[in-house]
């Protein structure tokens, strides 16, 4: 008898005109002491499965067919009351982020004994020790001290250490961990990791992890359910269902994981779930207007030089400049970007990355340093007419799709707004072609022009940027994160996406990530940064192959091992 | 914290400066206070003493500091209706207008949270869209109107409750209060109902967003995935969450319903600050125009200091720094 038994478990949520079928007949079984992996990109369903189990669907989905037994004893079909007392005691939840997921008006010790005195008969003191034992548990240096504090007081990391301490409370045997690590850093990842593998195997809990990352999967899941679409499409021993996939789907996903072990040119055309429109007719980009009129002076030397560039952003104003307080985002970098080139710079949050996006497209000023490109100072100009010259030439892609394209504007107009501004064009009609032209050639087909932008999704909302970017016939181009916010598959289309526009128009790119295996494919030469400084700069084969710097050396082997995933490519 | 708290009181003390200039204007501006004062048979050599005697002729900068330095000892000059001063006339009628305030405040506050919650918990509910249609009524209806229809209902048909007045007032001395004896309970309920009908729908509409809000927040779901009882995971978690844009309206509230009672003290003949007024605007009692002017901002801008103190002792992000 499993701890965890999901039989032909079938979800539904009834619209007013359709039902919508979330989860299709899944079974999976869970062991204790065992983490079992749930797999799945955008609507794939997984983390219904995960809200099933503790009863806590979103209204007005429903269970309409199927078993969920825990220890043998069906806790599908409980009451409201029953099913709460099992929350907390006997499966416990850890959620994605741990930003949010504490309340912020309550201190960690009033949280942490609320939740163990509503499961265990404990007074306040006793209900305190355990929560301080469990502060210490979970790794949480000084718990007597810390706990007294408020959420906010905690950096990311040592958040997700005390949502995990709620879900332990009470000592379940079950614990579902819906994207535990997702919103977290690279080398907090993997502390987290470890963590949640050592707690599962020191208190014998069964561990049921819902993520989109193969990464995870590999790092900590023994066995893994891969979903598509609200079914389970493969299913067994991470080994073997990484190693060696069957279905059609788990290979076109294992192939489209960016990988930091090898570089290869592109990514395997992935068209399992969003096909791009093939464009309906071929541009020649050497005759088109995209490519025609790239009459910039061909630059001598690097395209881009970045000189001694920082940042300070005050934190503490005050009258008297000695009393201010600076945070120093940006610290003295120097590199420089090759006409062609892709450079890379690669680093976890707040270590200054984005920053330099911003002050190199004229969005911050410098406190100090210069940026040329095409041997123009850029914080020299002067007149409004040389800076909309020199931003024409420079466009951005920003990581937000949702966000970063105006909601009430149809897509045509946002295409043709840099072009109509820049005056690049001689007549609405060549506007319009020239709009159509650029929406089909990223992929988006013919009539897309007229829709707004709600009615895409995250990657071709992506496509859209992109667009928008090219409009001006820039030669560089900044990428901030374009993919984060996308599923594999999809980011792997993008990726390809840029690749191929960057081959045809020449172009040049900056591009920034804080995943390696994304920035290795992508980039011909990497910066490594934390804390607002350069620590290496190298050939992206070599900065893999033989890291310098000994936090380059660190980020690479804190990097889920992908070892296990079937080199399809 | 102590920081802010000084610059707020900086700020409410230019608010009060800016007043107090408008305040002062109005003498000069509705009228000639002489001409308010004396009669028509006056000889012009009497209004000139008389000028001079009240510093009428002084350089207006210090006219103005000697208004100010009477407003801060509550010398707001002599009412040219009633021949006293202003400030006894403020003190015999302004329990009875903070007492009424005080209990609709109470009224709205009662009534308004505890239906607030349950109309964002139990959105699909139909006493939330009881709540909800019937609380629409409530804002569209006129004040005076709907003090009209209260009366009519229960002093005209019913006669459970007077329809005007304070009833029996017991003199503390330096506070006359009605609280203390059951006539005076009996008055205050319909105007207090009255003039707390806005604001409690108010209270309430706004805590029903600010739930429905909240509790689709991670740290509620958390909550509830923890197995924490829903009276836990509502009141302690998401309506305490739901307070500070709460407070911030209530507090505006508050200020406006002591400022603007007028019309529900008219309909009552509720013998408080707004009636008198009302009088003093018919009158062209310039004294007590400005005296009350001052007092409404004076209560604003008290009531939005401690507003902004509340926020710090709600929300720990603003009191505790990160470390």
């Amino acid at each position: 008898m499993s701890l965890l038994d999901i039989s032909n478990l079938t979800v539904e949520f009834p619209g007013r005109k359709s039902t919508f079928v979330a989860v299709e007949g899944v079974s999976l079984a869970l062991e204790p002491g065992k983490v079992l992996g749930v797999v799945g990109e955008s609507g794939a369903g997984k983390s219904t499965v995960g809200n099933a189990v503790i009863g806590l669907l979103q209204e007005p989905g429903r269970i309409a067919n199927g078993e969920i037994r825990l220890d043998g004893e069906r806790i599908d079909q409980l009451d409201k009351k029953a099913i709460r007392k099992i929350r907390g005691r006997r499966i416990g939840m850890i959620f994605q982020d741990p930003l949010t997921s504490l309340d912020p008006l309550q201190t960690v010790e009033a949280q942490l004994v609320e939740t163990i005195r509503t499961h265990l008969p404990m007074s306040h003191s006793e209900a305190l020790t355990r929560a301080i034992e469990l502060l210490d548990s979970v790794g949480i240096p000084d718990p007597a001290d810390r706990i007294g504090q408020y959420p906010h007081q905690f950096s990311g990391g040592m958040r997700q250490r005390v949502v995990i301490a709620l879900a332990l409370c009470a000592e379940p045997e079950l614990v579902i961990a819906d994207e535990p690590t997702t919103a977290l850093d690279v080398s907090i990842q993997a502390q987290i990791l470890d963590l949640m593998k050592a707690l599962c195997v020191e208190r014998n809990v069964g561990m049921l992890v819902i993520t989109h990352d193969m990464g995870v999967i590999a790092e900590i899941c023994d066995h893994v359910a891969v979903m598509y679409r609200g079914n389970l499409v493969e299913y067994g021993e991470t080994a073997q269902v990484l190693g060696a996939p069957e279905h059609a789907y788990t290979k076109s996903l294992i192939s489209a994981v960016p990988r930091a072990d090898v570089t290869i040119d592109r990514f395997p055309n992935v068209n399992y779930i969003e096909a791009a429109a093939t464009p309906t007719r071929s541009i020649d980009i050497s005759t088109h207007w995209l490519g025609k009129a790239r009459d910039y002076e061909a630059a001598t030397g690097p395209l881009l030089q970045v000189q001694d560039l920082s940042m300070d952003f005050e934190v503490k104003s005050s009258i008297f400049p000695s009393r201010r307080k600076y945070f120093k985002a940006v610290k003295t970098v120097s590199f420089d970007i090759q006409p062609g080139e892709t450079f890379g710079l690669v680093g976890e949050s707040g270590s200054g990355k984005s920053t330099i996006a911003r002050l190199i497209t004229g969005l911050y000023h410098p406190s100090g340093g210069t940026v040329h490109f095409a041997g123009t100072e850029l914080t020299s100009l002067s007149s409004r007419s040389q800076v909309l010259a020199m931003r024409r030439q420079m466009q951005m892609i920003f990581q937000d799709p949702y966000s970063s394209l105006n909601g009430r504007m149809r897509v045509k107009d946002i295409v043709a707004e840099p072009i109509k501004f820049h005056k690049l064009a001689s007549s609405n009609t060549e506007v319009r072609q020239i709009v159509d032209d650029l929406l089909d050639h990223v992929g988006l087909g013919i009539g897309a022009g007229e829709k707004f932008p709600h009615e895409f999704s995250g990657g071709q909302r992506q496509r859209i940027s992109i667009a928008r970017a090219l409009a001006t016939r820039p030669r560089f181009l900044v990428c901030d994160e374009p993919t984060s916010a996308l599923d594999v598959s999809i980011q792997a289309q993008i990726l390809n996406l840029l690749k191929d526009l960057q081959q045809e128009l020449g172009l040049t790119m900056l591009f920034i990530s804080h995943d390696l295996a994304v920035i290795r494919q992508m980039c011909n030469r990497i910066g490594v940064m934390r804390h607002g400084e350069l620590c290496e700069v190298a050939d992206s084969d070599a900065l893999y192959e033989a890291p310098q710097h000994a936090y380059t050396k660190e980020l690479l082997t804190l990097m889920p091992s992908m070892d296990l995933l079937a080199k399809i490519a | 914290m102590f920081g802010f708290a000084i610059r707020r009181l900086f700020q409410a003390l230019i608010v009060m400066f800016v007043v107090a200039l408008l305040a002062f204007t109005m003498f000069r501006f509705v009228g000639d206070p002489v001409n308010q004062m004396v009669g028509v048979e006056t000889s012009i050599a009497e209004r000139e003493a008389l000028r001079q005697r009240l510093g009428l002729n002084d350089p207006m900068p210090v006219q103005f500091a000697r208004f100010v330095a009477g407003a801060v000892k509550f010398d707001f000059g002599t009412s040219y209706q009633f021949r006293q001063p202003v400030a006894d006339l403020f003190a015999k009628r302004l329990p009875a207008t903070l007492e009424l305030s005080f209990m609709s405040a109470l009224f709205a506050l009662l009534t308004g949270i505890p239906m607030g919650v349950y109309a964002g918990l139990n959105r699909e509910s139909w006493l939330s869209k009881i709540f909800l249609s019937v609380s629409l009524i409530g804002v569209s209806l006129p004040t005076f109107f709907i003090g009209i229809l209260l009366i009519f209902l229960f002093s005209v048909t019913l006669q459970w409750l007077p329809s005007f007045g304070r009833g029996e007032v017991v003199d503390l001395g330096w506070w006359s209060t009605g609280l203390l004896t059951v006539s005076g309970w009996k008055a205050i309920i319909l105007p207090a109902v009255t003039l707390g009908l806005y604001q409690m729908t108010l209270i309430m509409r706004l805590i029903r967003a600010e739930m429905l809000e909240v509790i689709r927040t991670d740290y509620i779901k958390f909550a509830r995935a923890r197995g924490l009882p829903d009276r836990i995971v509502n009141l302690r978690h998401a309506l305490k969450n739901t307070l500070v844009p709460v407070i911030t309206i209530t507090g505006l509230q508050l200020g406006a319903i002591i400022a603007f009672a007028t019309i529900t003290e008219t309909v009552f003949q509720w013998p408080g600050m707004g009636l008198m007024f009302l009088q003093a605007v018919q009158n062209v009692d310039i004294p007590i125009m400005s005296a009350y002017l001052l007092m409404t901002a004076f209560i604003f801008v008290t009531v939005n200091f401690i507003v902004d103190i509340l926020y710090y002792v709600i929300d720990p992000r603003l009191r505790i720094g990160r470390p």
